[in-house]
């Protein structure tokens, strides 16, 4: 344990340089010898509520789902055990499908699009600029709003009738389009509002990000001729990647938890166009009461959410190992 | 030389205030149309600028559905549950980034995979537990299972770890407890946390809506998402009505946003959350 007796100014300095990984090995080094028993006492104390509730309101539901997925029951009255029998059903399902690639249609359309967005305003931002802290709070806000509140403005902005939307497109010479009854402009609507709401937390996760950028590099690259786009591509984007990775999986998991937004908006219409996992895990589970069903929905969601993330943490590992 | 910096300045001006306008538009449509004549909306041609601010429509509307008592529970669960979670995330946060103790990274890491799970996977067996003890139709059946929440302690691990350990030995060495080395040195460092921690949890509990929608059945114990949701559709929606009061219940979250938001990017950048 050498490095308990580390200078303080070293561990400082190890402190402030953003690196988790390395902070988190010295300051398990780090930890004192004397009185480990009792430290280990109050570390269990301080964690039980915590694990208490994670394991009565996530570990067990998780399993309960598990089990439940395996059954036929409305929630009362008797349970009949059917095996794989609803997995088997959702194949055989129409609009299970549709939800399934409704969903994958949203992470593809919406998660760039929130990402790219935010990372320019993020570099945008980033230089001095008059309004500053007034342009950053604006493009946060939205955010901040309940996906009801988002929902509410998408219904009146995107209305057919009467909404600002096609009131524009008409002023500009241009078709009506029919956002409420038509399916594909229906998604579209929902792709937009939703990348409004969230892409301010890409922004300030990013900003956040840029300031781990260290100056000296861009200025080293400047004195060797790099134009600002190529400082931005060799320099900025590959010391991004770890925020790149965490807003993409944060981003992902949301597109696997809409639902305020949709049921509020479009109600997963016309005719399940809108239609993503979470909505129609909710309408079968609760709508429809057909609890084992919306559980074995949930468990597909879980499968899909929990392989995408290995996939994608194993492609960063190779990345990582291969620069 | 001395042009070209300034024309990039003024161009990055230019583009941030498009942003900023493409950004607010739907916030200043919602609002003018709060204010607008009921009339002036039923012709279909809601006008930009509105001819006559009328604030009524927003106190009749308020008053035409029990929007008072919705923002008590609101309020009441948001500020709860915000206590509860951030002293939670705190303990949590403390111990996993500086305790030494076995079982500490597969603890970490089980509480870090639940961030995986979509609420709706465990949406019905967390509906009948709530039921089974008996919390149905309570503000607890809305705050307790939300309490522990992974993504605050992951924020609070990640931050904690930047906290020097010299100086909790200092305050060992001095003396001082696990509680008094916890409040009065690690607490002080914590502010851009704590700001960041208070922000997420009280958005995510005033705005949350699937979970409250199942658990409180009756309408005296809606929270105001819930109650919001069933003012459109009735008869035809008023947007008037609807749209003033989607403003107005967002009113509480935008504050606490406001009053914390300097800390934000620094708790953000700092928490690790990149």
């Amino acid at each position: 344990m050498s490095t308990a007796t580390a200078p303080a100014a070293g561990e400082a300095a190890a402190a402030r340089t953003p690196g988790p990984r390395r902070r988190r090995r010295r300051s398990a080094e780090a930890a004192p010898q004397t009185g480990v028993r009792t430290r280990a006492a109050t570390a269990y104390l301080l964690l039980a509520p915590n694990l208490a509730l994670f394991a009565l309101f996530f570990l067990l539901p998780l399993g309960a789902a598990l089990v439940l997925s395996l059954a036929r029951t409305t929630g009362v009255g008797p349970t009949e055990w059917v095996g794989l029998g609803n997995y088997e059903q959702l194949a055989g399902d129409a609009v299970f499908w549709r939800s399934v690639v409704n969903t994958a249609v949203l992470v593809l359309l919406t998660v760039p699009a929130s990402l790219a967005l935010g990372l320019l305003l993020a570099v945008l931002l980033d230089k001095p600029v008059r309004g500053r802290a007034v342009f950053r709070t604006v493009f946060y806000l939205p955010y901040v709003l309940s996906g009801v509140v988002v929902a509410i403005a998408g219904r009146w902005i995107f209305n057919e009738n009467i909404g600002v939307v096609n009131r524009v497109l008409e002023a500009v010479g241009l078709e009506r389009v029919a956002w409420q009854s038509g399916a594909v402009p229906a998604f579209v609507s929902v792709a937009v509002m939703i990348t409004w709401g969230r892409l301010g937390f890409c922004m300030v996760v990013y900003l956040a990000g840029l300031q781990g950028v260290p100056r000296e590099l861009h200025e080293a690259a400047s004195l060797d001729g790099a134009s600002g786009w190529q400082r931005f591509r060799h320099v900025t984007w590959p010391l991004l990647r770890p925020t790149t990775f965490f807003l993409v999986v944060m981003m992902v998991i949301e597109c696997f938890q809409v639902f305020d937004l949709v049921y509020v908006m479009t109600g997963g219409g016309p005719g399940n166009a809108t239609q993503f996992l979470p909505t129609y895990a909710y309408a079968v589970g609760f709508g429809a009461r057909q609890q084992g069903l919306g559980a074995a929905i949930g468990m597909v969601m879980y499968v899909l959410v929990l392989a995408g993330t290995v996939l994608w943490w194993r492609a960063r590992k190779d990345q990582e190992a291969e620069a | 030389m001395s042009t070209r910096p300034r024309a990039r300045t003024a161009g990055r001006f230019l583009g941030l205030a498009a942003a900023a306008v493409f950004m607010l538009f739907p916030v200043y449509w919602l609002a003018v149309t709060a204010v607008t004549p009921r009339e002036d909306l039923a012709g279909g041609r809601p006008p930009a600028f509105p001819n006559e601010v009328r604030l009524s429509n927003l106190s009749e509307t308020w008053q035409s559905l029990p929007f008072s008592q919705w923002l008590v529970n609101s309020l009441s669960i948001a500020v709860v549950a915000c206590v509860l979670s951030v002293t939670l995330n705190l303990a949590a946060g403390f111990v996993l980034a500086k305790y030494r103790f076995a079982g500490r990274g597969a603890i970490f890491l089980v509480i870090v995979s639940t961030l995986m799970i979509p609420i709706q996977v465990v949406m019905i067996p967390q509906f009948r537990i709530v039921a089974e003890l008996g919390w149905l139709n309570s503000y607890w059946a809305v705050i307790i299972p939300r309490a522990a929440e992974a993504f605050g302690i992951f924020l609070a691990r990640q931050f904690m770890l930047g906290i020097p350990d010299e100086l909790l030995e200092a305050a060992r060495v001095d003396g001082a407890g696990n509680l008094r080395t916890f409040v009065s040195v690690v607490l002080p460092l914590c502010k851009p946390l704590v700001a960041v921690l208070v922000v997420f949890t009280f958005m995510f509990r005033w705005n949350e809506f699937a979970w409250p929608l199942i658990v409180l059945r009756e309408q005296a114990l809606y929270t105001l998402p819930v109650g919001l949701s069933f003012l459109q559709g009735q008869n035809g929606t008023d947007y008037a009505g609807l749209t003033g009061m989607a403003l107005l219940t967002s009113v509480p979250v935008l504050v606490v946003f406001l009053v914390f938001q300097r800390y934000l990017v620094e708790g953000v950048a700092r928490t690790g959350l990149k």
